[in-house]
């Protein structure tokens, strides 16, 4: 007769890794505190992770889904899916600049076209001085008065490349202000 | 002598050519002239061209200027509008009387009868106005027959597919559950449309009054409305509203000493078109990636975290109360056909006169882009027009007689959709717009079904090799393939319709897709 073997403990890797820094590990801790009772709430954190740290860092990922009792695969799978929630840092400001059809009626082409040349980079890039990054957006309901964008919550319509140079040059300055 | 109240609207697109700093030079020239001057910030008329469109309330009218720019504002007090001064009626910006201006006088304002009228944060205001009649009056009437006055209506669902509310309403009545749910559609990603977004800022009660009937009707206690992050306004906007409604009872545990629950919040979309479809709206709403879910099961039997769910549009529930109010027959008597009541279309893109534009089903596509909408902004011609949002077919000049219906529509192949309208003129390259279908179906695809996820790639290349002339008419005969498998192969609407807008060009734009073959066959 063979002695039952010892039960073999397979460790479960349930700490999440440690490389989010103090600020981020706090920023997400606090958002699953605050919301984890919600029913459906990875969106709910993520947003509020966004709000906080201006991006979601991809070692948020397995906090959040020990939080929630998920799979990393299933936070990883929200995270990616939705094109808001940028996973890497750069950008005091947002610009979100509509390429969808109606301002493609008022010249969003060619308003994108010189967004890129003067700003240095391509949609999603942040500038060389850190103070703004570009994104692309479908649509943000102001059709009648395009081109539009967006910097971070305010909308601004019948956007012109000179309108939109000053307006740049307003969010720099308020960047540096900071 | 009580303050002159004078209206700059707090609608985004108001404020995104200026408003607020309107509003601010307002308050600076009234208070360096000594005028006590009372403003209120209400949603927008509509008449967006006019924006930011200032009215100064003077013998119980309201007289409209457009568009003020701050800097416009010293000479419209140096003029005397606060008086109502002859100099003022001649001002270069004066509009005359707002309900005047033939824009706005010849709509039919159901759902958006108070847009415009009333302060969005004001709870008194909504009331005085003649809100909450439509839920005092369901509040009287039992489940069923609220249900059956929501169907005898006519209301069909305005986010685009059309579908009778109330027979929606009626199977999730029927249906059993333990946690029935009301969730509001209000991922408004149509390019071309705001008509939820504008209701939702300048009228949000209406909105909360829609979901706590069909909550009565349906018997949910719970309600969300998933907005999308685009529309921070409108979010600031609903949040005041929904906690103005809780503190009178029109939500919470006990609304209005009936013993009805119904508990209201907001949740933030992440930049997903598809998830204004419904099945991935609900997805989204449990906390998933956004794909869309196979149907049957209904949402209306199996919906929301598997219950029974109403499910409809912003402009949906908010023509609701209205019905309740007035009674099924006099809503149901505007419109044509099967489409009952009204549509608030929204005039959009290259249009001199762009805004919003409710008026019952009926009107041809022609009236509405040239008498109202004026043509276009740049003064060159209207070469095409996308109706329905950037699944909606592009209709050439030809097809501008065809009455807005929704059957009339789908009867050219087209579809109204959620009422928006894109006007493009002579400079349109209208095989770029193909591509442009192709390519957004491509970024904003969910996935899960393969017509969709990958036909939508080989579209845009198919596009581009028939542009370019490698061997067009075969290049073509694929692409005409290709949309038939995307059409009656893709699991929703998004990889369904997507053959619209690019069928749709190169059928009545089709000289734009062969321009280099016509190049180097006459070189």
């Amino acid at each position: 007769m063979t002695s039952p073997s010892p039960r073999r403990v397979i460790p479960i890797k349930v700490e999440p890794p440690l490389s989010l820094n103090s600020e981020e590990q706090a920023a997400v801790q606090s958002a699953c505190t605050r919301l984890k009772e919600l029913p459906g709430a990875v969106l709910p954190i993520l947003h509020a992770v966004q709000q906080s740290l201006g991006f979601v860092p991809h070692d948020s990922v397995p906090l959040i889904a020990r939080e929630l009792n998920l799979s990393m695969a299933e936070v990883h799978g929200v995270l990616s899916f939705y094109h808001y929630f940028r996973k890497e840092p750069g950008g005091r400001h947002v610009v979100h600049l509509c390429r969808a059809e109606a301002c493609q009626a008022l010249g969003a082409v060619q308003l994108e076209a010189h967004a890129k040349r003067s700003l240095g980079v391509d949609l999603h890039g942040t500038t060389a001085d850190g103070a703004i990054r570009l994104e692309p957006v479908y649509c943000l309901g102001n059709c009648a008065l395009g081109p539009s964008l967006m910097i971070d919550e305010q909308l601004q319509g019948r956007v012109t490349a000179e309108r939109f140079d000053a307006l740049m040059a307003q969010t720099r300055a308020r960047a540096q202000g900071r | 002598m009580s303050a002159i109240r004078i209206f700059v609207p707090v609608d985004a697109a108001a404020r995104s050519v200026g408003a607020d700093a309107t509003a601010h030079a307002i308050e600076a020239q009234a208070k360096q002239r000594g005028i006590d001057v009372q403003l209120v910030r209400n949603g927008s008329r509509g008449l967006l061209w006019l924006e930011p469109l200032v009215e100064v309330e003077v013998a119980g009218r309201r007289l409209a200027y457009g568009p003020v720019a701050a800097a416009d504002v010293p000479s419209l007090f140096d003029a005397g509008i606060t008086g109502d001064a002859p100099t003022a009626r001649r001002h270069p910006l004066a509009q005359g009387p707002t309900e005047e201006i033939a824009y706005f006088k010849r709509q039919q304002r159901l759902t958006f009868a108070r847009v415009g009228l009333t302060d969005p944060r004001s709870l008194s205001d909504y009331l005085q106005h003649g809100g909450y009649r439509g839920l005092s009056a369901a509040l009287a009437m039992q489940r069923a027959q609220i249900v059956e006055s929501v169907n005898a209506s006519g209301l069909r669902g305005r986010g685009g597919a059309a579908f009778p509310a109330g027979i929606k309403w009626r199977t999730v009545l029927q249906a059993p559950g333990a946690q029935k749910y009301v969730v509001c559609n209000a991922d408004e990603g149509d390019s071309g449309t705001f008509s939820d977004r504008m209701l939702m800022e300048g009228d949000p009660f209406v909105l909360i009054e829609g979901m706590t009937i069909a909550a009565l009707a349906t018997g949910a206690t719970r309600g969300y409305i998933y907005l999308r992050w685009e529309y921070p306004d409108a979010h600031r906007a609903l949040e005041a509203a929904i906690q103005a409604a809780y503190a009178a009872h029109y939500l919470g545990e006990n609304i209005q000493g009936s013993g009805v629950r119904f508990d209201l919040e907001v949740r933030l979309g992440a930049g997903a078109y598809i998830c204004g479809e419904e099945t991935s709206l609900l997805e989204s709403l449990e906390g998933k990636r956004g794909q869309v879910r196979f149907k049957p099961p209904l949402p209306a039997i199996a919906g929301l975290f598997g219950q029974p769910t109403v499910i409809n549009n912003v402009i949906t529930f908010a023509s609701v109360p209205v019905i309740l109010e007035r009674g099924a027959e006099y809503y149901q008597h505007f419109g044509m056909g099967r489409s009952r009541g009204t549509l608030p279309m929204q005039l959009a893109g290259n249009v001199k006169r762009g805004g919003l534009v409710e008026i019952a089903f009926g009107m041809s596509l022609r009236e509405l882009l040239y008498e109202y909408g004026g043509g276009t902004l740049s003064g060159r011609p209207i070469r095409a027009v996308q109706v329905g949002g950037p699944l909606g077919s592009y209709l050439p000049e030809s097809q501008f007689d065809t009455p807005l219906d929704y059957e009339a529509f789908a009867q050219i192949q087209g579809m109204l959709g959620h009422g928006g309208i894109v006007v493009f003129d002579d400079r349109v390259d209208m095989a770029v717009q193909a591509r442009y279908a192709m390519e957004f179906c491509a970024i904003e695809s969910c996935g899960k079904c393969t017509p969709c996820r990958i036909g939508s790639t080989r579209g845009v290349e198919v596009i581009d090799r028939l542009v370019a002339g490698e061997n067009a008419p075969a290049q073509e005969r694929l692409l005409r393939d290709l949309c038939d498998t995307l059409t009656y192969g893709s699991l929703c609407a998004l990889g369904g319709l997507t053959p619209y807008p690019v069928l749709s060009a190169l059928n009545h734009f089709h000289d734009d897709f062969v321009k280099l073959e016509r190049a180097s066959a006459s070189a």
